[in-house]
């Protein structure tokens, strides 16, 4: 039964991992090479930093879909108009999430009327002003937080990494 | 807990795998442990990991839940470490794969020694002087067995009170039931005795019982197959989670149809189900199941609070006046019922004016759970109730009004229906017979009034749980001060010297000498003098069973910390070491009294209880497993897995467990004469104590729990994912309101009036009414029972939902408005 709902509601909130992966990953590109994975030395995941976006070319309720670290990936980038843990841009208020609900991997929607992430399968919503908070819901981790850098020279918001584990995965990186 | 955020090792496909039902709340889903070396991993590969799935891609949504907060790495006590990963199983039919914020999080409260359980208590623990200290059990069962048997041999063992759990899952279970209850009970055989959450030794559904009907008398499939779900003071989505999602949900949105129609044929409507919601506020579930099903077929009865009998006694006047009650089965197998009627009927109107609902709503309620169909099938109404009205307004009266409208529409007996309480943790009931009466000591009381010499305090922690808590609490530690003062002292005095010395401060002095027996040091260790470490799930085999009556075997697959043990095997060492003294005095008709407890592990204690009762020879034994226990044994129910067997058992037969889906379907009820009884349960306004503070001050103090820490707090305190969020008790409140006394979200508030005061923080919510405010119960930062009265229905149940105060601005903690969210926790 849980299924049976939970994919109704699913396919209902429809179409993002699609239309993400097919639409919007021209725009991702890589801005330095890759780093093997294994690299002598290193305790961290090696992902690909990857422009996602100009700054300036964001208003204050955007919401724009990329995928990070890889095209199987889908994520969110909001600018929410405050300062925010995490925020970057001249203003401190991009923000970028996976977009895969980290309870079962349901796509997480943005309301824009109450600013938060949520997922239509378990109903988890998550804060986007709050590093990916768990508001209310079955996750038992917060939604897994793009780490962006700004470049205020070229105004270009880059994805370096993730904090917390994309759902589906048994790593970030595949 | 993992040491990076953004992998997890997975196991490989040898991993130790076993079964692991969820120990907080009272549903009860089932996990897999899986358990392999810490230098080992499984590989990406479908075919190289124990999961059997596919990590070399990303999996597609709804595979599975697992994140690094259901992996830990653990130490044996051979010193081997150990990756463990909690994950559920998508083969038990409670949860059907789903995973809660609670069990998902079972791999982490592990005990690790830097890790969340890091604070767990790892040996016997005693104060002496001003602090402290570690001691081994042998020492600390010389005090506290000394101390036993002197109080005992003064000839009254009431002087031995017992704050303990009586439930299953965590802290609990048919083995730790019956282990403290042999030795309370028939050993100790004290009346002092008060159960976890409420200060006497009662049921929280008398009434139902007294009326002949079990308060869990269905399956969750019935929620499947109800035509309307009728649910009261209870808030499904965050404390009977996966019920209400795998079983509830799937209703509302017409997806078990077929399966109505294939089970009942034309004797249903076999359309999407409806809900009826009691409850005064706009709950999280509400919310959800509205924008999930659609207006439509939800229905909200927002009723004042404490109305709820005049709510229930109204429905049935109106639905026997439509005739639409169950005329031949009221009389064939019920009996009271016009003595009822005749002392309960209100009109519409009437009932509309004590409850606040609108003629409307009620006549909606009353079709959509007692209107005929267009075939004359009477509709299948199942009802589940919980703490709204347990802890409410007259616990028996209301119940038992309930039970009256479920028996005027035969909701009992019949597939797709049941009255049923949804509970808060497991089950898992075994003991000897209370040595009390009824109504039982109202223990809290008695301790308040001087009485008792000796605390022990089980696996429970009434500083922040019970009613009128801060008198409870600073009575208590006044009369521990004086004990503490004594033994401090008494410098250098043996273990055998501190028996006297703490026996003079309990007898001579009004002083009250307590022991915790627990994981932690929990709020109520600060009145304690000694500390005695017990185990939990996974660190011990224990069975309980879920609010459908199921059972399983949670299997043990680590060592519990230091010197902790299954609280079973404590009290088989109290009555051990107690015995032991009885015999070398050559008491041996007190010896015999505390014989019977040589068991070497909890498998030994379930033989010895839940498998005797009923049994040739065995002394009374009251279980929830009945007279068909000794059916059931631990290698049975290792077989039968997750899904485990539904009690009582009825067989045993090719190998399987036979149980039983639903009781009372032959219409025999628990009464003498087998039938069910009609009680009046006529509305008689808030009790004093409640309606004086309610003139008093301006704030209903409606209060409750939280998805994200329900039955779990004692772990969340010490888990950054939680403790971030919720280190204080929220207290959600009407943004109007807030405004006029000055309060913004984040702000640290005071709640006080005649009974205490006790502090919150503040969470603007607008669909909290004016005048109202919700609370966090139960909670260490922000003990919402402070300002609960001290008032009790006849059985001494507390109305911890009723209690009035004022509230204002204390002030404001600047980190914590920066790191919680306080959005609304309503999905719209």
């Amino acid at each position: 039964m849980s299924e049976k709902l939970s994919r109704r509601a699913f396919l209902k909130a429809g179409g993002l991992v699609a239309a993400v992966s097919t639409a919007e990953l021209a725009l991702n590109r890589t801005v330095t090479p890759a780093q093997a994975q294994g690299e002598s030395g290193r305790v961290t995941l090696a992902y690909e930093p990857t422009e996602v976006a100009e700054a300036k070319s964001l208003k204050v309720g955007d919401v724009k879909n990329f995928n990070f670290p890889d095209a199987s990936s889908p994520c969110v980038m909001l600018k929410m108009g405050e300062p925010v843990p995490g925020g970057v841009g001249p203003d401190q208020d991009i923000v970028a999430y996976s977009s895969l609900c980290s309870h079962k991997g349901c796509p997480v929607s943005f309301d824009a009327d109450t600013k938060v992430l949520k997922c239509p399968c378990h109903f988890t919503m998550f804060d986007p002003e709050k590093a990916g908070q768990v508001v209310i819901g079955q996750a038992t981790i917060n939604l897994p937080q793009i780490v962006l850098e700004y470049d205020d020279g070229t105004d270009s918001v880059t994805a370096v990494a993730v904090t917390g584990l994309i759902y589906g995965r048994q790593a970030n990186t595949l | 807990m993992a040491v990076f955020n953004d992998r997890v090792p997975l196991p490989p496909k040898d991993a130790q795998k076993t079964n692991m039902v969820c120990h907080f709340c009272i549903v009860g889903c089932g996990y897999h442990v899986y358990k392999w070396p810490a230098n080992q991993e499984g590989g990406r590969a479908a075919g190289e990991n124990a999961l059997g799935l596919d990590f070399t891609k990303q999996l597609p949504p709804l595979t599975l839940t697992m994140t690094p907060a259901m992996h830990n790495v653990i130490t044996d006590s051979d010193g081997r470490r150990y990756n463990i990963m909690i994950v559920a199983d998508k083969d038990c039919v409670v949860n059907e794969g789903l995973s809660s914020a609670r069990g998902g999080q079972m791999a982490s409260i592990m005990y690790t020694p830097d890790g969340i359980g890091k604070e767990r208590l790892k040996h016997p623990r005693i104060f002496r002087g001003d602090d402290w200290y570690d001691t081994d059990w042998e020492t600390a069962m010389t005090i506290y067995a000394g101390l036993t048997k002197k109080i005992l041999d003064a000839g009254d063992p009431n002087q031995l009170a017992f704050n303990c759990f009586d439930h299953g899952g965590a802290g609990g279970g048919f083995e730790n039931t019956w282990g403290t209850g042999k030795l309370m009970f028939t050993a100790i055989q004290s009346e002092m005795v008060r159960i976890h959450n409420r200060p006497a030794y009662n049921s929280e559904v008398h009434s139902s019982r007294d009326m002949g009907i079990g308060e869990l008398n269905n399956s969750y499939e019935d929620a499947e197959l109800a035509d309307t779900i009728l649910t009261v003071g209870a808030n499904a989505y965050e404390t009977q989670t996966n019920y209400f999602l795998a079983h509830w949900l799937p209703n509302l949105q017409g997806s078990t149809v077929k399966k109505k129609k294939e089970r009942f044929g034309d004797d249903t409507n076999a359309e999407k189900g409806r809900i009826v919601f009691v409850d005064p506020r706009r709950t999280a579930t509400i919310s959800l199941t509205e924008a999930a099903v659609g207006t439509d077929n939800v229905l909200h009865l927002d009723l004042q609070p404490g109305t709820d009998r005049a709510l229930f006694n109204g429905l049935v006047t109106y639905i026997v006046e439509q005739g639409w009650h169950a005329e031949d089965f009221i009389k064939e197998a019920t009996s009271g019922f016009d003595d009822m009627l005749a002392a309960n009927t209100l009109t519409l109107a009437e009932t509309a004016e004590i409850t606040g609902v609108s003629e409307d709503k009620l006549k909606q309620a009353a079709e959509w759970i007692a209107k005929p169909g267009a075939g004359g099938n009477r509709p299948r109404t199942m009802i589940g109730y919980e703490k709204g009205v347990i802890w409410g307004n007259n616990n028996y009266d209301t119940i038992a009004s309930i039970v009256n409208l479920a028996l005027t529409i035969q909701s009992v007996g019949r597939r797709g229906t049941g009255v049923v309480r949804l509970g808060g943790h497991q089950e898992g009931y075994v003991r000897p017979p209370y040595p009390g009466g009824r109504p039982a000591l109202f223990v809290d009381q008695e301790l308040i009034n001087g009485n008792g010499q000796m605390l022990t305090v089980w696996g429970c922690n009434a500083f922040q749980t019970t009613l009128n808590a801060e008198q409870y609490r600073a009575e208590i530690l006044r009369r521990s001060n004086i004990v503490k003062e004594a033994m401090a002292n008494a410098r250098g005095a043996s273990a055998e010297e501190l028996v006297d010395v703490i026996y003079d401060a309990v007898t001579k002095d009004g002083g009250l000498f307590v022991t915790s027996i627990d994981l932690y040091p929990v709020k109520i260790a600060g009145a304690a003098h000694m500390l005695l470490p017990a185990a939990h799930p996974g660190e011990m085999n224990l069975t309980s069973m879920n609010g459908e009556r199921r059972m399983r075997l949670s299997e043990k697959f680590m060592d519990p910390p230091g010197t902790a043990k299954p609280d079973c095997l404590i009290a088989a060492e109290i009555a051990n070491a107690v015995k032991a003294l009885y015999d070398a005095e050559g008491n041996t008709e007190m010896a015999e009294r505390f014989s019977g407890f040589e068991w070497e592990t909890e498998e030994d204690a379930f033989n010895d209880g839940f498998r005797q009762a009923g049994q040739d020879g065995a002394p009374p034994i009251d279980s929830q497993g009945g007279g068909t226990g000794n059916l059931v044994t631990y290698d049975r129910l290792r077989d039968m897995g997750n899904n485990g067997v539904q009690l009582p058992v009825q067989d045993y037969k090719d190998g399987k467990l036979i149980g039983t889906e639903m009781i009372y379907t032959d219409n025999k009820f628990g009464t003498a004469d087998g039938k069910a009884t009609f009680l009046p349960t006529p509305y008689d306004g808030l009790p004093e104590p409640v309606q004086a503070q309610k003139d008093k001050y301006g704030f209903w103090i409606n209060n409750g729990r939280m998805n994200a820490v329900w039955q779990s707090l004692y772990h969340n305190k010490y888990m950054s994912f939680t403790n971030e969020r919720f280190n204080m008790a929220p207290v959600e409140i009407n943004p109007d309101d807030a405004a006029e006394l000055g309060i913004e979200s984040g702000d640290i508030v005071e709640i006080a009036n005649d009974y205490g005061s006790t502090y919150a923080m503040a969470y603007l919510e607008p669909a909290v009414k004016s005048g109202q405010v919700f609370m966090l119960f139960g909670h260490y930062n922000g003990v919402m029972g402070d300002v609960t009265t001290d008032w009790t229905d006849e059985n001494i149940l507390p109305y911890y939902k009723g209690t009035w105060a004022d509230i204002k601005r204390v002030g404001s903690l600047a980190d914590a408005k920066q790191k919680i969210s306080f959005k609304s926790r309503l999905y719209t």
